[in-house]
């Protein structure tokens, strides 16, 4: 029963920090709750016994993603001053207009749910590296190999865009 | 080998839908109110985890971890778009010193 107040409780932070995120009026004080909201689902993610997610997660978005983007804050050098404001009727307007979205998805999924019902306890164990290894490299190999290219793109892509223009004038 | 989980714990599945909607919607939210374009990007990382969230817990409740892999695959697209994205953004900022989208409006005839 414990199991059960702790992801409770867990599911209350999440929610907490993920509405901080939104709310922060500093940039860089965004960043560092969205931080917490993926340590926090990471938590989410031990609870339902997919371990290997949970730390692939904390190493690609807390680690990798996170980073880069606190990296292009502090490049551009955005303070509380300069963050653009929004108007109080437009703020009214997106919490209702979100706020209907969360209720209709929830409404929506709430009835038709669950065609094979019934949780099993039978074999729990998958979350862990050998039963994700085994299925990555089998049955989905295909769109595991298909993904470095989509990296390699992006990549490309990246250093493409962010070359100085400057620099490529001079050369021409 | 058999692990308890919360499910056994007496958390039911609605309880994932519910949070997973909710993170969801703030999401949108956070698209919808703020005008840094940096923390639009920031919005839908938190959109694309409730996704996360809810694949991972369905994975869980039926016992098959094939769920768990589009998770993985989520992450590339994930991490591919923030760093295009991210680009984009600086050579903006690099053209017009402001991350506000209300003024990317060039395109406006």
């Amino acid at each position: 029963m414990s199991l059960a107040i702790l992801t409770y409780i867990l599911g209350g932070l999440t929610f907490g920090s993920a509405l901080m995120v939104v709310l922060a009026p500093h940039p860089v004080r965004s960043v560092l709750y969205l931080i917490l909201t993926f340590f926090f689902i990471s938590g989410n993610y031990i609870l339902l016994n997919a371990q290997f997610v949970a730390v692939v997660n904390i190493i690609v978005y807390a680690g990798a993603i996170m980073v880069l983007f606190l990296f292009v804050l502090m490049l551009l050098n955005l303070s509380k001053e300069n963050e653009p404001k929004t108007k109080n009727v437009a703020k009214f307007a997106a919490v209702v207009a979100s706020g209907i979205l969360a209720v209709v998805l929830i409404a929506a999924t709430k009835d038709t749910m669950i065609l094979q019902s019934g949780y099993q306890t039978s074999d729990n164990a998958q979350g862990l590296v050998e039963g994700l290894g085994q299925l990555l490299f089998t049955k989905y190999v295909l769109p595991f190999e298909i993904s470095s290219v989509l990296f390699l793109s992006a990549m490309v892509g990246a250093v493409l865009l962010a070359k100085r223009e400057k620099q490529i004038t001079n050369e021409l | 080998m058999i692990l308890q989980t919360v499910f056994d714990a007496g958390v039911s599945i609605e309880y994932y839908v519910m949070l997973a909607s909710i993170l969801f919607g703030i999401g949108v939210l956070g698209v919808l109110i703020r005008k840094n374009a940096i923390i639009l990007l920031m919005c839908i990382e938190l959109m694309l985890n409730a996704a996360n969230l809810l694949l991972v817990a369905f994975s869980t409740y039926y016992g098959k971890a094939d769920a768990q892999i589009f998770v993985f695959f989520i992450m590339v697209v994930a991490a591919a778009e923030a760093t295009v994205g991210l680009s984009i953004l600086v050579m903006a900022y690099r053209n017009l010193r402001t991350v506000d989208i209300s003024l990317f409006n060039k395109l406006k005839g």
